[in-house]
């Protein structure tokens, strides 16, 4: 029965992350998926995000802390909203000098700009404490929960073993519940505004950029909305993870972990998927986090063993890519919600 | 004062680091031109070359008369024999790799192609990291003296640095003849300008296809192992460290000119060098990205581009 509980507490661990990469995956299906924006550079707004949540919410520096700034001590939810709003203003300056040219060059700019924010964050390490991180960001309500659960157990000590570890790991399954909350929340908002006359022209853009400002619309304006929300909601992700782990570094924003498996989460999902793209943030960790096992059995050191999973994941990319383009879930043609076919 | 005092030696540095990231800078170019996608695992392609040359070196180690230094520079026989064995094997994983997996996807459009070349760029790293660890791997254990040159404004160059410049110019003169004066090469400008007319003509894309392949896969890994000469040492993280400045380079010089990728080269790699004695060198990978957005925001075609 102990073993079980740990096995239950792993997996409340990994839809932690899984939902995580969801929100970031969401994120990349506006872009990506609904306008065909191309962001090869997700683990800068996904750092920008956990950075800013970081220093909103966090303490002050400590004595043996580099940095000097920040640690304003916010509650979560203003972390979590400055985490939105720095990363959205980063993508208006991205989009204000590529959004004109053409797609290829969005793609080399947020490769660009993903790799000059992990410079800064380990250049400047007044604000970023370089490579040492920031540490001791509060984790949501964690205190009256831990508080409450200590209580609860205290009152309780003929528990069975592994209903005490249960209990004991209820934090987890808070925070769980929060991150399901907010995929929920961004999923229903997303799909209601990708119905609407603004989801539509974002696709037109996507299909054909000339005919839709043949049509009308300013198809700059609607790519910059459309890389600006996308890069909120990455932002968003960042402070999720920021809040969980408590800890961030420039090691959590390299760009395999940061970028690259967010765009085989989302391909795989299905692009122009909301569901796909949730979908593919739990499979693919899931195939990466479950890999981790198996590697055991392999005659190979850990390096070799994690690098023979990259390649893995990057020739699901490319088989997803070849064999079935679409994704697991394709995206609902849908021209009328009057006309069911 | 102490800071322009510095900066002839750098020119030195920026010219070398400059000569490296116009070989890249070149075969990104062509390919990009032709095969119309911008592709990201061009710089792993130079990692590729390195350690191709680097295996080479290695099976060639048991043969004493290979590694004996030629003239005053810091390796032998051997390693020149890997670097001419090395373009050719890079060359064909090139080709192989665009048969297997670009070629199919060229039809699903440039965008899925681009896409799928940072599922490429990905597995290759991790391969090279699969066969030779994250560790760097010395192609020259040898420390060289650098010779002061003293009607140069004593600045200080090594012997092998002369010989990468030496191989990099020759390389792009070898180029230029073979752009202007074969039919391939002539074949490829005119693929690179109109595919659907040069089809037409009764040109043969698809082999003019395998060749900007060959052709630029060679030239990045010469440039991967020249990078390799200079550092001493390579790691798997070699190409996605140039990725950048490649892109730059090309950007800079203007997409679809090789001549523009070979000033582009040497402008970003003399900015990099130069601007260590102005700012942090922890900024340097970001100089790069500096120029090319100043570029893409005066003139997004590039110095040598055309308007498209």
């Amino acid at each position: 029965m102990e073993h079980f509980i740990g096995i239950i507490n792993y997996i409340v661990f990994f839809a932690i992350t899984a939902g995580t990469y969801g929100v970031l995956s969401l994120g990349l299906n506006i872009q990506w998926g609904y306008t065909g924006l191309i962001n090869f550079g997700i683990a800068g707004f996904y750092a920008v995000g956990a950075y800013t949540s970081a220093l909103l919410s966090g303490p002050l520096p400590s004595a043996w802390d580099l940095r000097t700034f920040g640690g304003f001590e916010l509650p979560f939810i203003v972390g979590l909203l400055g985490a939105a709003v720095v990363s959205g203003l980063l993508a208006l300056l991205i989009g204000t000098l590529t959004l004109r040219l053409k797609a290829d060059y969005l793609a080399i700019a947020t490769i660009g700009i993903a790799e000059t924010i992990r410079l800064i964050l380990k250049n400047e390490s007044w604000l970023t404490n370089s490579v040492w991180g920031l540490k001791g960001i509060p984790s949501p309500l964690y205190n009256p929960i831990q508080h409450g659960i200590g209580a609860f157990l205290k009152g309780h000590p003929n528990l069975p073993l592994w209903l005490h570890d249960l209990i004991f790991k209820g934090y987890d399954w808070f925070y769980l519940l929060l991150i399901l909350a907010v995929l929920a929340l961004l999923y229903f908002i997303i799909e209601r505004i990708i119905r609407s006359p603004w989801g539509r022209v974002l696709k037109a853009v996507r299909e054909d950029e000339v005919a839709t400002e043949m049509s009308g619309k300013s198809t700059f304006k609607f790519k910059m909305q459309s890389l600006v929300l996308g890069a909120m909601i990455m932002g968003i992700g960042g402070s999720l993870y920021a809040h969980y782990a408590r800890f961030v570094s420039p090691l959590s924003f390299r760009p395999l972990y940061g970028t690259f498996i967010i765009w085989v989460m989302l391909i795989l999902g299905g692009s122009g998927n909301n569901k796909g793209a949730i979908l593919g943030g739990f499979i693919v960790w899931g195939l990466w986090a479950g890999t981790d096992f198996l590697t055991v059995y392999l005659p190979f050191s850990a390096t070799q063993s994690a690098a023979l999973r990259v390649v893995a994941i990057g020739a699901l990319l490319i088989l997803v890519l070849l064999f079935r383009p679409q994704g697991l879930l394709s995206e609902e043609k849908r021209v009328s919600t009057i006309l069911k076919e | 004062m102490d800071i322009l005092a510095g900066i002839p030696q750098l020119i030195v540095y920026g010219i070398i680091s400059g000569s490296i990231l116009a070989l890249g800078g070149v075969g990104l170019s062509l390919t990009y031109s032709i095969l119309g996608f911008a592709n990201f695992a061009h710089g792993d392609l130079m990692a590729l070359g390195a350690y191709i040359a680097l295996g080479l070196l290695a099976l060639f180690g048991g043969l004493g008369v290979l590694n004996n230094p030629i003239g005053p520079l810091s390796f032998g026989l051997g390693l020149v024999l890997a670097f001419l064995i090395a373009l050719v094997l890079t060359a064909i994983a090139a080709i192989l790799i665009d048969k297997m997996i670009y070629k199919p996807l060229r039809r699903s459009g440039p965008v899925i192609v681009m896409i799928s070349s940072i599922g490429v760029a990905i597995a290759l790293r991790n391969i090279l990291l699969f066969f030779w660890g994250p560790q760097p791997w010395y192609y020259i254990e040898k420390i060289q003296i650098s010779m002061k040159v003293p009607w140069l404004l004593g600045v200080r160059i090594k012997p092998d640095e002369l010989f990468i410049i030496a191989t990099a110019i020759t390389l792009v003169i070898l180029l230029h003849l073979f752009l202007t004066r074969t039919r391939m090469g002539k074949a490829m400008r005119a693929t690179a300008d109109n595919m659907e007319l040069a089809r037409v003509t009764g040109i043969n894309t698809e082999r003019v296809i395998l060749w900007t392949w060959g052709i630029g896969a060679l030239l990045a890994a010469a440039g991967g192992i020249l990078a390799g000469i200079e550092n001493k040492f390579i790691t798997p993280e070699l190409g996605w460290q140039m990725l950048l400045s490649i892109f730059a380079a090309v950007i800079l010089g203007g997409i679809g000119s090789p001549y523009g990728a070979i000033v582009g080269g040497m402008v970003i790699g003399l900015s990099e060098e130069i601007s260590t004695a102005f700012i942090s060198t922890g900024y340097k990978p970001a100089v790069a990205f500096a120029i090319m957005i100043i570029m893409l925001l005066v003139k997004p075609t590039g110095l040598f581009g055309e308007k498209s």
